[in-house]
């Protein structure tokens, strides 16, 4: 059995790069998988130290994780639908209306 | 006694002023509504007026008790408890009589005078409200309810100076006179409120005070008689407080003849006699006000000497007259004061109207020489002018004579020899401007004297009456040393005036004298001005002539360093100061919030990291605080 450390590092690798994915890639849908990833990479953490303490909450709480990363993934994916329609583009950069103008 | 007709009195001309002004709206809007019926209810409100007076006044000859009406309680506050209370006692009514008498004839003469005005209707709605002011002041039965009518009389001269509102010499005029009056005001009611303590706060009801004058004590009562009489030089045109009267003679001329004589400017006057207890208990305070009497008098009848304005060596000479006034009742002689107050009401009066239909007839010509030049035959006003100039120069038997003499035999009875010398010099000039305007403006010969003008009965009605009041007021006092019965000196003997007692020789001495004087002044305005030429007129030159630069010395000590003052704070001190303070303040919200709106780029890779970069921190925050210790 790999070490704890193993699996922390892993897992934070696993969220390190999701973060640098949301903030900096341009295209919505690797926004998304890189929050996917983040979400992952913390259900591993959950497991892990579910699995080394001999307690199952963490394990509930990864289930749950999944289960609302599922219900997350359907309402994104039809936003990007919808951003799509408007703006014919994925590029996060061209949704700025909410932009503050600064003279 | 309580009585129901007093406030009548004023309510009347009130009432008068109220109509007319509904009326005024009602010609302005809607259908025009005949001179007439504003002159009816014009003139015969005042009339009204004068019967009620009259009728008091005979009541209390009978021996009645004083009259007062109690209408509600105004005020009451803490010790503080004024009513809405008006006093018909024997000052009072002696006021109110001549008020609405030679009021009553100066708005008969405005129906002459004014005729054709666009503001005819206007006129006669603030001259009612000029006489009911004046008459709330003479009534009032305290220090609060005198300076209703107080202010009344200042906004009612403030609008009739400047009732020829287009043109702006007119406007400006009317403001000197409201803000030079303000100063007065001021001094008055802080005089009052001075009182008012010092006595204890027992009341602001005359009888009340009189009665409860030695509370005080001596400093208080200076200082509240000496801030009354500030209001007083205000109102009556003393020194130096006298700047607004010649400009007030922008005014048309009946106003002039209103403010001079009958309301406004005896004002002040009144109101030292009304406080009589309080300033025979402080000979000072009198003194002072008995030499800025006698300043006043002596300024005003050598600026006079050379003006060529006809209403304005007139205007100079009730401010003369004034301060003769100033000087009896500043020595005590209430009686004397008022005498004069009231024998000055008819020949000013008569003069000022006399001038005015002068005017009229020469097509608003002022300037004496140029009215000579062009003369026009007047013979009711020349007559009647005439009568005017002997009893203000002073020679017996008209009215004139007779009070004036008695303010200077009792400045000498009172050992002030310098007052008295101030008086005689004074009175000489009198005579001698007096009959240097007479002179020139009637007299001096001119090539174009045929044409006869004539002149409305409404015009010379009064002029008439005024004559005869002229001639004869002066018996109401005749001395008792020729055998009279002194009547206003008994009549206002409740004022407690020192009595004239000197032996008889002294008397006709001093009489001799002022008789002298006023003939001399009277032969040497002949000698130098019956015969003048008057296509060579004199100029208002000279330090005289120029009025000893007094307007040019106030306007650089008072109006320009009041500008720069001003000009001061707005320059410097609210824009640089405070805008600059309060202004900077918003605009460094302004402009943070400029630099911090540049992270709201609508960029959502930046949100992210800002998250991040939040979530982060909070979490070291927490981590430092709960975990590492």
């Amino acid at each position: 059995m790999a070490s704890l450390t193993g699996y922390a590092i892993v897992s934070m690798i696993l969220f390190s790069l999701g973060t640098i994915g949301v903030v900096s890639r341009r295209n919505i849908f690797v926004i998304y998988m890189s929050i996917e990833l983040m979400l992952n990479g913390i259900n591993l953490f959950l497991v892990t130290f579910a699995r080394y303490h001999f307690n199952m909450d963490g394990q509930i709480l990864s289930v749950m994780v999944i289960a609302i990363a599922a219900a997350e993934a359907a309402i994104f994916l039809s936003v990007i639908i919808l951003l799509f329609r408007t703006k014919k583009s994925l590029d996060t950069d061209v949704f700025t209306e909410l932009k503050e103008e600064v003279e | 006694m309580q009585t129901p007709y007093l406030i009548w009195i004023i309510l009347i001309p009130l009432l008068g002023a109220l109509i007319n002004t509904g009326f005024y709206f009602y010609h302005l809007k809607f259908k025009k509504i005949p001179e007439k019926l504003f002159a009816i209810v014009g003139t015969v409100t005042p009339f009204i007026a004068f019967l009620f007076t009259l009728s008091l006044f005979l009541k209390l000859l009978d021996g009645g008790e004083n009259f007062e009406q109690t209408l509600f309680q105004w005020l009451d506050v803490g010790q503080l408890s004024i009513e809405m209370k008006f006093l018909g006692d024997k000052l009072s009514i002696f006021m109110s009589m001549f008020v609405t008498f030679v009021g009553w004839l100066i708005h008969i003469y405005a129906v002459g005078y004014m005729k054709g005005d666009d503001g005819f209707g206007k006129f006669f709605a603030y001259f009612n409200l000029f006489l009911a002011s004046m008459l709330i002041l003479v009534l009032a039965d305290n220090p609060v309810i005198l300076f209703i009518g107080w202010e009344g009389v200042g906004v009612c001269s403030y609008l009739l100076i400047s009732f020829n509102y287009t043109d702006g010499d007119n406007v400006m005029a009317g403001n000197k006179a409201f803000i030079v009056n303000r100063v007065g005001d001021l001094g008055f009611i802080l005089g009052v409120v001075t009182l008012f303590f010092a006595l204890d706060q027992v009341g602001l009801s005359f009888s009340v005070m009189e009665a409860n004058i030695n509370v005080a004590s001596n400093e208080l009562l200076m200082l509240s008689g000496f801030l009354l009489f500030v209001g007083a030089m205000g109102k009556s045109a003393q020194v130096p407080l006298y700047v607004w009267l010649p400009d007030a003679m922008a005014g048309p001329t009946p106003i002039s003849a209103l403010i001079h004589a009958a309301t406004m400017v005896t004002a002040g006057v009144y109101m030292v006699a009304r406080f009589h207890f309080l300033y025979a208990s402080v000979e000072e305070i009198g003194l002072y006000i008995a030499y800025t009497g006698a300043i006043s008098a002596l300024f005003a009848a050598v600026i006079a000497t050379k003006q060529t304005d006809i209403k304005k060596i007139l205007a100079y000479s009730t401010m003369s007259q004034l301060g003769y006034m100033f000087i009896a009742v500043g020595l005590g002689f209430y009686s004397s004061g008022l005498f004069h107050v009231f024998t000055h009401a008819f020949f000013k009066a008569m003069l000022f109207m006399g001038a005015g239909g002068a005017i009229l007839a020469l097509h608003h010509q002022q300037n004496i020489f140029k009215m000579a030049a062009h003369r026009k035959r007047l013979p009711i006003i020349k007559a009647t002018f005439f009568v005017g100039v002997i009893a203000i120069a002073g020679i017996p038997p008209l009215s004139g004579f007779f009070s004036k003499d008695a303010i200077l035999a009792a400045a000498f009875q009172q050992d002030q020899y310098l007052i008295w010398g101030i008086g005689m010099f004074t009175a000489f000039l009198t005579a001698f401007y007096m009959f240097r305007l007479y002179y020139v403006v009637f007299e001096a010969p001119s090539k174009e004297e045929e044409s006869y003008v004539y002149t409305d009965k409404t015009i010379t009605f009064p002029l008439m009456v005024l004559a005869i009041g002229a001639i004869f007021a002066g018996f109401l006092n005749f001395p008792a040393i020729f055998g009279g019965s002194a009547f206003v000196d008994s009549w206002l003997a409740e004022l407690n005036s020192i009595k004239l007692h000197m032996s008889h020789a002294t008397e006709y001495a001093l009489m001799a004298a002022s008789i002298i004087v006023a003939v001399a002044g009277w032969m040497l305005a002949r000698k130098k001005y019956l015969n003048y030429d008057v296509s060579k007129p004199e100029t208002e030159d000279g330090l005289v002539g120029n009025k000893f630069y007094i307007d040019e010395i106030y306007d650089v000590l008072f109006v320009k360093s009041i500008k720069k003052l001003s000009n001061f704070f707005v320059d410097v001190v609210d824009d640089k100061i405070i805008d600059g303070f309060l202004m900077g303040t918003a605009r460094g919200f302004v402009s943070i919030g400029k630099k911090l709106a540049v992270i709201q780029n609508a960029n959502v890779r930046y949100y992210a990291f800002y998250m991040l970069a939040g979530i982060s921190l909070i979490s070291f925050y927490v981590y430092i605080t709960l975990i590492g210790q």
